[in-house]
């Protein structure tokens, strides 16, 4: 392999310790809702200024896989999704942690977690430039019918509440069109007010949403948050690498799910978590355990947004094109030291970017201890705090992380709004998960839709636009399966005759 | 006698002393400003090209006057909730904001945005992003020519890319359509880094963007003439729109405005101060490498200065329909 003899550039002492902070330092801020990976970034790039551009590397990728993983923290144990890239996280880890196997989950995401890093790092490594074609192979078209992709699953992860479901994502691409438009530059549904000038911040949705109903069932019952079992087990690390054994080919195809997905600039952790959740359901031979705390569901999600970071940095490195927010803060921070990204980057300067794909596999491995062990503290201060010290620290984080999304004090009240109203719309059975994945989603298929309507209109050729492409062609067949899979098994299940799905 | 002499002199020296520590402690202060960080905040997301230009000016500034720039973001509505805040804030020169043009210029008259251009107190706009026509590195247009040629040939078929509606891009597609008098396609983008990769994918037929993207895209793509009034010295093989008879000099110019309530001292010292990183040649070295322009309108000039900009970016704001 081409970059091997940069192997032992990465292990230097210095690198080997920014790692290791890093991925400290970015699994506490990723378990902290509000804080974000691009923000912790960000805070870093000055520090960053006086590094070797490797080492800089390193510590800003550390920080960000950590935090990609910290997510499933809060996801888990408080049913809040620390980053968007989580929210499939809550189906089941969420549910685990109640039935009082909150520390298995915990270290079934941190198994996945570091698989999904690995393969996400190893297709970096190995397949950067060809894979950054994929990038561009994808144009507006593709991206709208991957957001109409993403809104059907919403109806297949709501099966027997499917209407509920629909009538939430509604709700969710409503709220999307909130605020100044990303591409037409329209305001929209302001009511002349300047708080909602900026829009529905998707963070500060999640938190909302998430978080705010948990804290009043909390307040409103009883009940402990978590049920406790008797002891103490430990790290459950081998129930849990036994059970990422058995479910070895779902860690890999999610995976590689997450590294695709992540390829794409503009889709991002939560359509890859997403699909591959899915995609693991439906392929699992425990599908109607998925969303009553299916380990196999955490093995998914969590694979898949960890593979995102180095699916991310392929297109960022080769093309100067960042996959994700966090990439574009550390392209700006690369091009401040002077390095210039494209092509020629991996033969030019092959020591920079050898060295750090290198330090990226090694964070990643660090994560299995680092992760563990914050992973376990965690979940043993969120059992033994007391209820009446939990519910105002959580209160008082959400606030904080709230507002320091974009130093927004609008954010926290949208956020309390939309928490309560989710509350009352949890009592009525709708669930967050389809109203944050069609705030996410409508934007995406919107500014989709607009441009690839526009270039349909411009070139007279708007059939051919929306169904004449083949990426588009093959995602509007996946959307087709996905959407009526449930009639198409139930014909084969019941009748076994051919499914007519009209 | 004696004494009272004793006492006089005791209370002169006394009241020189105090006058010399005034004068001393006085003169001092108003030259230690900066005596502790400066806060920038920037009213878009990290890692953009406002981010980008603030982190360049960032060691500048801490290598000149000894204190932090920390730069904070404030993002939404296309910096709009960003400036409506500005004059909210404490204006002890301690709070700046990056400012944009042609956005502070025409996010107030597309809607009540919570400010108005005049609202804004400027102190120094550093440098801009000129505005360029950028093809694929093997696209059949070779030229500005060429493209005009095609556009006439292929009424409204030539797809254009760029970054958002209202913005430079935009407005400069407007404008340069109504001189080269042909009808183009304009497809927004959110942001550069999409617009390109649009170009890249060969999604679109060209590109509005600006001299940097030919600097981070080098070898793939190829520019056809820059926006600026001379060429530009990283590009000396690509010409103006000038040259070719198109009276167009545009592009995303980039400033910082402070807070109403700052002192006139404490402006000028700061129009003062970025003016010093702007003459460092170094940061003009990295700069013009990134395919940024410099540019130098102090605080007394600027107010001037935007309004000269107004005039042309609200033509096109309203021929482009994005003014009702």
């Amino acid at each position: 392999m081409t970059g091997l003899d940069y192997l032992w550039q990465a292990l230097t002492p210095l690198n080997i310790l920014l790692a290791l902070a890093g991925v400290v330092a970015g699994t506490v801020i990723g378990s902290l809702p509000g804080l974000t990976a691009t923000m912790a970034v960000a805070v870093l790039v000055p520090i960053t200024f006086s590094m070797e551009p490797a080492s800089a590397l390193i510590l800003m990728g550390a920080i960000y896989t950590g935090a990609i993983y910290g997510g499933a923290y809060s996801a888990i144990l408080l049913n809040t999704p620390g980053t968007p890239s989580a929210i499939a996280t809550t189906f089941d880890g969420y549910p685990m942690a109640k039935q009082g196997d909150g520390d298995l989950a915990i270290t079934l995401a941190c198994v996945s977690s570091v698989v999904g890093g690995l393969v996400g790092a190893a297709f970096l490594l190995g397949l950067a430039p060809p894979l950054a074609e994929v990038a561009l192979a994808f144009g507006p078209v593709e991206y709208f019918w991957l957001a109409v992709f993403g809104l059907t699953l919403i109806s297949a992860l709501s099966e027997g509440n499917l209407l509920k479901g629909l009538i939430g994502a509604c709700f969710g691409l409503l709220l999307a069109c909130i605020g100044v438009a990303e591409i037409s530059a329209d305001i929209r549904f302001t009511f002349g007010s300047q708080v909602l000038l900026g829009g529905i911040e998707t963070v500060s949705a999640l938190i909302g949403l998430y978080c705010i109903p948990v804290m009043i069932d909390l307040v409103a019952t009883p009940d402990r948050h978590l049920k406790v079992t008797q002891k103490a087990k430990g790290f459950r690390l081998k129930e849990a690498l036994k059970i990422s054994w058995l479910g070895k080919f779902n860690l890999i195809r999610s995976s590689v799910i997450g590294t695709l997905v992540g390829i794409l600039p503009g889709a991002g952790g939560s359509i890859a978590g997403l699909v591959a959740y899915s995609e693991a359901r439906r392929s699992s031979k425990r599908s109607d355990s998925f969303g009553t705390g299916e380990p196999e569901g955490i093995q998914a999600t969590e694979s898949a947004n960890n593979a995102t970071v180095g699916g991310g940095f392929i297109p960022t490195l080769v093309l100067g094109i960042p996959g994700t927010p966090p990439d574009a803060v550390i392209l700006g921070a690369l091009l401040i030291q002077g390095v210039r990204t494209g092509p020629s980057l991996f033969t030019e300067n092959g020591a920079i970017v050898y060295t750090f794909i290198f330090g990226l596999i090694l964070a990643t491995v660090l994560m299995l201890p680092a992760g563990l062990i914050i992973g376990r503290y965690a979940y043993k201060s969120i059992i033994t705090i007391p209820k009446a010290l939990l519910v105002p620290t959580v209160a008082f984080m959400t606030m904080i992380g709230t507002y320091a999304i974009r130093n927004s004090i609008s954010d926290v009240v949208i956020m309390i709004v939309l928490g309560v109203v989710g509350w009352f719309l949890n009592r009525f059975g709708f669930s967050p998960s389809p109203i944050v994945l069609g705030l996410i989603l409508g934007r995406i298929a919107e500014q989709g839709f607009v441009q690839a309507w526009t270039i349909g209109a411009a070139t007279e050729d708007l059939t051919g636009m929306f169904f004449g492409r083949p990426i588009s062609l093959v995602i509007i067949a996946f959307t087709l399966i996905s959407l009526f899979y449930p009639l198409i098994r139930k014909r084969w299940s019941t009748a076994g005759g051919t499914a007519n799905a009209d | 006698m004696d004494i009272l002499r004793k006492i006089g002199a005791t209370a002169a020296s006394a009241a020189i002393t105090l006058a010399a520590s005034v004068l001393i402690s006085g003169v001092p202060q108003a030259q230690a400003f900066p005596d502790k960080p400066v806060n920038y905040i920037i009213p878009f997301g990290p890692g953009g090209e406002s981010d980008i230009t603030a982190r360049h000016q960032q060691s500048f500034f801490k290598d000149k006057f000894g204190q932090d720039l920390v730069i904070a973001y404030k993002p939404g509505g296309g910096g709009a909730v960003g400036w409506s805040q500005l004059n909210g804030m404490i204006g002890d020169g301690y709070t700046m904001m990056g400012i944009n043009l042609p956005h502070i210029v025409v996010k107030p008259l597309q809607k009540d945005v919570g400010f108005k251009t005049e609202d804004i107190t400027g102190v120094y706009m550093f440098h801009y992003t000129p505005d360029a026509i950028v093809v694929n590195a093997d696209s059949d247009i070779k030229s500005l020519q060429d493209l005009i040629d095609y556009a006439k040939a292929n009424p409204k078929k030539l797809t254009m890319s760029g970054s958002g509606k209202g913005t430079a891009n935009h407005l400069a597609q407007v404008r340069f359509d109504k001189m080269a008098g042909v009808k183009t396609t304009y497809v927004a983008f959110k942001g550069t880094g999409k617009a390109v990769a649009a170009l890249l994918g060969n999604q679109v037929k060209a590109e509005w963007g600006y001299t940097s993207v030919g600097a981070k895209h080098e070898g793939k793509v190829r520019l056809l003439a820059v926006a600026m009034e001379e060429r530009h010295p990283k590009f000396p093989d690509v010409p103006t729109f000038k040259e070719l008879g198109f009276d167009l000099v545009s592009g995303a110019y980039r400033g910082i405005a402070v807070p109403k309530s700052t002192p006139e001292d404490v402006r000028v010292k700061l129009s003062e101060m970025i003016g010093e990183i702007n003459a460092d040649p170094e940061f003009r070295k990295r700069m013009e490498n990134d395919g940024m322009a410099l540019l130098d309108v102090g605080y007394k000039d600027l107010d001037a200065f935007v309004a000269e900009q107004a005039k042309a970016y609200e033509a096109a704001a309203r021929e482009a329909g994005v003014i009702k």
